[in-house]
């Protein structure tokens, strides 16, 4: 008899995908029901900070293209939540886990949207830096989360540069509309860093998910990545990164960057952040709202069907 | 000219308002598919009114030197000049409600489209018959909701019924022509909407039958608005205020 085990991780390092037959760690699974969820929870509670402003946006066609990204967003969430059910776990149980504080979702959408400008930034920053993540994961392991990951990530880029023309815009508008922009860099920038999660010696799942090849990049190799990345890119802005210490190092051929606020990270992971609050609230409420709409819409369903059977 | 115009930018407002309103949803919806299919319906709406808009901003531009464009069509104009239908402007409320509102205005608008195809205007015949087929899908999924609440459970048919009460009042002016409008019919390039009136009945008694809510009764005061000629409910003013704040904040910028 073959080990299960070492056909597993025979499959791995060839690099053929795990599908959801095949046989699995239990920690395998676990780990990437935790991930994947916590991924899916990200982009649906991530539709709050953006919808915040489509009522408001300032042009037809910002208000269109507003609203055609948060409904990718949801678009998203589904896939996610998808693959995620594929690993033995439904939507329900993960929602409820959602709404009980058990599941986590990025930190990152616990900040608020102030004015126009975080639409661009939001759309740079943090979608920014989400690619910089998901697409390594386009070659995860997992065969349905690496699939998932392929569809988001062309959506992602698109919405990167949708982010980016915005912020551009109003850097080439009035002084009232740079300044709007500079202000959302400027609160929006460390929060994207630290979306990387914690430094690789403070990283407590990592070593184990580069080993099953979940992860292929470190959380700091990616964070470096994407600071360079945005360190040129301001530039076009004619705008500034909110760090002193962000300079260009001849010798490591990256950029250097000041000290991260762990502290404020661990303080909004732990529902400490300026909106844990109040978007864990409206997700709780839409989803309650909507209960009586699900029930209707089950027992119709079972009506019809009924219905039918008797008149066959 | 003046009519042509305000006949376009009153398709523009329905399709605007009610975009808008629909978008209010997004993020919010009961369960994420339904999430995603009211943004759409948000989405094709403020499709067709930008096309409206355009339109309507070439027609102005010709007798004016002020520029004109979809923005300042959507963005600098004041409740009382909006000429879209008060049945747009009402408050999202519960899901049955704006389901309801949507089915009201889908079965309007699907025969309404239907007959504008055949403008004599090709610009308005064009768009017409680009939309038509986005409200086509509109009129089936909401159709489809209604049945689904007043078949569903108990609680679901006491607030569709809710809804056809709040709502019923305001579909009488859908098929009273304002000023704007005759002239439109009489020349060829609008719709004559007092005659979608029975077809849009016998579309809602199906799907209220199908459903099993009972028809609403046809009162003679069934027009409690006249959003068409700027007299529109307190609800307007509220959604430009929101719509129109960045704007009028900060005049003349590029977004």
């Amino acid at each position: 008899m073959l080990d299960p085990e070492k056909i597993f991780l025979d499959k791995v390092y060839e690099e053929i995908k795990i599908e959801p037959k095949d046989w699995m760690p239990d920690q395998y699974r676990k780990t990437l029901i935790r991930q994947i969820s916590q991924h899916a929870h990200s982009e649906i509670v991530g539709m709050l900070p953006e919808a915040n402003w489509i009522t408001r946006a300032p042009t037809l066609r910002r208000k269109a293209t507003l609203i055609a990204k948060v409904q990718d967003e949801a678009g998203h969430g589904l896939y996610l939540y998808s693959a995620a059910e594929t690993l033995n776990i439904t939507r329900d149980e993960m929602l409820d886990q959602l709404h009980s504080g058990k599941a986590k979702y990025s930190s990152i959408f616990n900040y608020p949207t102030l004015t126009w400008a975080d639409m661009g930034a939001i759309g740079w920053l943090v979608d920014g830096a989400a690619i910089m993540n998901q697409v390594p994961l386009c070659r995860c392991s997992y065969g349905p989360y690496a699939r998932a990951m392929i569809r988001i990530c062309k959506e992602e880029s698109f919405h990167q540069r949708q982010g980016f023309e915005i912020l551009l815009t109003l850097s080439k508008g009035t002084e009232a509309q740079r300044k709007m922009a500079q202000d959302a860099i400027d609160r929006w920038w460390w929060p994207s860093i630290m979306m990387f999660g914690p430094n690789d010696d403070a990283s407590p799942h990592s070593a184990q998910s580069m080993a099953w090849k979940i992860k292929r990049f470190s959380n700091d190799e990616l964070r470096q990545k994407f600071i360079d990345m945005c360190a040129e890119q301001v530039k076009i802005l004619r705008l500034t990164l909110p760090d002193e210490k962000l300079k260009w190092n001849e010798k490591r051929n990256h950029f250097d960057f000041g000290e991260i606020n762990w502290k404020e990270f661990w303080n909004v992971v732990n529902g400490n952040g300026p909106c844990n609050k109040e978007r864990l609230a409206a997700r709780t409420k839409a989803h309650k709202d909507g209960a009586w709409v699900r029930e209707a819409a089950a027992a119709h369903a079972e009506k019809r069907k009924s219905r039918a059977q008797k008149a066959a | 000219m003046k009519e042509r115009i305000n006949y376009t930018i009153h398709l523009a407002d329905n399709a605007l308002i009610l975009g808008h309103r629909n978008s209010e949803w997004t993020g919010f919806g009961p369960i994420i598919e339904q999430d995603i299919a009211i943004s759409n319906i948000a989405l094709d709406l403020i499709g067709q009114a930008r096309n409206f808009y355009q339109y309507a901003a070439t027609l102005i531009s010709n007798s004016t030197a002020e520029p004109v464009t979809e923005d300042t069509l959507a963005y600098l104009r004041d409740a009382k000049d909006f000429l879209n239908c008060s049945l747009v402007e009402q408050t999202n409320g519960d899901w049955a409600k704006t389901i309801l509102r949507q089915f009201f205005f889908s079965a309007y608008q699907f025969y309404l489209y239907q007959h504008l195809q055949n403008s004599n205007d090709e610009k308005l015949a064009a768009i017409a018959e680009k939309s038509l087929k986005e409200v086509t899908y509109h009129l089936r999924w909401s159709s489809e909701w209604v049945i689904r609440l007043g078949d569903g459970t108990e609680e679901s048919n006491k607030r569709i019924l809710t809804a056809v009460d709040d709502l019923w009042i305001c579909t009488g002016e859908l098929f009273e022509a304002t000023g704007f409008e005759q002239t439109a019919a009489n020349k060829g390039y609008g719709v004559d909407v007092s005659l979608l009136k029975s077809d849009w009945m016998q579309k809602v008694r199906d799907i209220f039958e199908e459903a099993t809510l009972p028809l609403p009764v046809e009162t003679e005061s069934q027009v409690k608005w006249f959003g068409k000629e700027g007299k529109h409910s307190e609800h307007l003013g509220y959604i430009l205020a929101e719509m129109q704040f960045l704007q009028r904040t900060y005049p003349n910028s590029e977004w």
